[in-house]
């Protein structure tokens, strides 16, 4: 649990890097394909056994301790002190049988392979189980949780606030909220990231659902449907990400507007609308979540799609060491360097850890745009919104629309 | 509603010219662990 706790915390001051951030775990975890184990408290009297495994570490094993693995990761032969081959009790260049599949178990073997691939003479990566563990443990379980949470929390607060309607009375005016190239960039977007997120969650999650429900066969099909489309989607929300940042990030500076709308909740409790240019805070806020969250999925996925070519993690580590943030927080020196699994794993850790909470942002969106709010989806679907429904929500950007109109705000008829 | 199917036409259509551009450019993940010379055992 201290681990989780500890990767956690390294993922929220990795946030506060942005783009590069990255999650953490204490060195002596992240450093377990060299090291090859994680140092138990009190040493163990391994005499007994010639240095093998004891009772002791069969039991800590059975109760799910951690167990020292050093008397196996460091005994990987010597052929400095070995007996000659041909000597009585020589062994081949000085390492048994048993010390060479050691050393492929910690990835100390001299493994030479025709495979020109990054990475390819790691045959075992023993350090990489706390990441296989973490992945079917805690990130699919708490990641689960998080959507169920945010989709309940979305169906009790319509049941309790109901569907925020129009206010006033209808107009049956309509203006142009939005152009065509700019739903075109949302949808764009939207669309990519809904395939991109179920794509995912079957990747994830389909081994430990899926397979159980509909078998290997139908799993095999459907999850290399789902990483075809999820490595070549891809592309498309990125390209979507840019253009959303590009058509509106000038619409999404913050300003003394938002204080007031965020000090009145939006209006969502107390009555009242308060006055919103084209985009209010809450607006801004899932603006900003989507350019922040999705660069950073975009660049861990990036470092997915390009296996072992893109490693960032442990230069981000590097500049977090550099803050003495780790340190000052209790983390101690992160790691600076790292096997090219390692680099791979931490990627699809944040990759999905990130994906989640923009997907729990997104549902609320979602909500809020569809079901959530009256005249809320004609401004995505058609462009065109109620004149009204303008007025209560965006009152101050209708007053702009109006003016470059050259009329009076609210559409009155001038006084004679 | 035009504006959002022709986002999702064009999904599909990165999609795919995506999975061809990186193909012809040798990027297929598929090929990154694999060599031409490389040994098969089985079959």
């Amino acid at each position: 649990m201290r681990d989780i706790r500890h990767f956690f915390l390294g993922c929220i001051m990795a946030a506060l890097a942005l783009v590069f951030a990255a999650s953490s775990l204490p060195p002596n975890m992240a450093n377990a394909q060299e090291a090859g184990s994680v140092a138990t408290e009190t040493e163990i009297d391994r005499s007994a056994t010639g240095g093998a495994t004891t009772l002791e570490d069969i039991m800590r094993r059975q109760q799910g301790l951690e167990v020292d693995n050093t008397f196996r990761s460091e005994n990987i032969g010597d052929p400095a002190v070995a007996a000659g081959m041909s000597d009585q009790l020589g062994t081949l260049g000085g390492a048994s049988d048993p010390d060479l599949w050691r050393g492929m178990r910690f990835n100390a073997a001299d493994v030479t392979t025709q495979v020109r691939g990054p990475a390819s003479d790691v045959l075992i990566q023993d350090g990489g189980m706390w990441w296989l563990l973490f992945r079917e443990g805690p990130l699919l379980t708490y990641g689960g949780y998080l959507l169920l949470g945010t989709l309940a929390f979305l169906a009790l607060f319509f049941l309790i606030r109901g569907r925020v309607r129009i206010d006033g009375e209808k107009t049956g005016q309509r203006i142009e909220r939005f152009k065509n190239f700019e739903r075109f960039g949302h949808w764009l977007l939207a669309g990519s990231f809904i395939l991109l997120g179920i794509t995912g969650l079957v990747s994830l999650m389909g081994r430990k659902f899926l397979i159980p429900a509909f078998g290997h066969e139908s799993y095999a099909w459907l999850a290399t449907a789902s990483k075809w489309v999820h490595n070549n989607v891809s592309w498309a929300f990125m390209l979507a990400l840019v253009m959303i940042f590009a058509m509106w990030v000038i619409h999404n500076l913050p300003d003394k507007t938002d204080l007031k709308w965020l000090a009145k909740g939006g209006g969502l409790f107390g009555g009242g609308h308060p006055p919103a240019k084209k985009f209010n805070a809450g607006q801004k806020m899932i603006f900003w979540s989507v350019i922040v969250l999705g660069v950073s999925i975009s660049v861990s996925g990036l470092s997915l799609l390009f296996p072992f070519e893109l490693p960032m993690f442990a230069k981000t580590f590097a500049i977090l060491n550099n803050t003495a943030v780790p340190e000052m927080l209790g983390f101690g020196i992160l790691p600076e360097t790292m096997t090219p699994h390692e680099e791979m794993q931490y990627a699809q850790l944040w990759h999905a850890m990130v994906s989640f909470a923009l997907m729990a942002i997104i549902l609320a969106h979602i909500y809020i745009g569809s079901v959530g709010m009256e005249g809320a989806y004609d401004a995505m679907g058609s462009g065109m919104v109620e004149e009204q429904w303008a007025k209560e929500h965006h009152s101050l950007w209708v007053e702009e629309v109006k003016q470059r109109e050259g009329k009076a705000p609210g559409g009155a008829t001038p006084a004679e | 509603m035009k504006a959002m199917l022709l986002g999702f036409v064009a999904i599909a259509v990165i999609a795919v010219g995506a999975d061809y551009t990186l193909d012809q450019m040798g990027w297929s993940a598929a090929e990154q662990g694999a060599s031409p010379s490389n040994v098969r055992l089985g079959y």
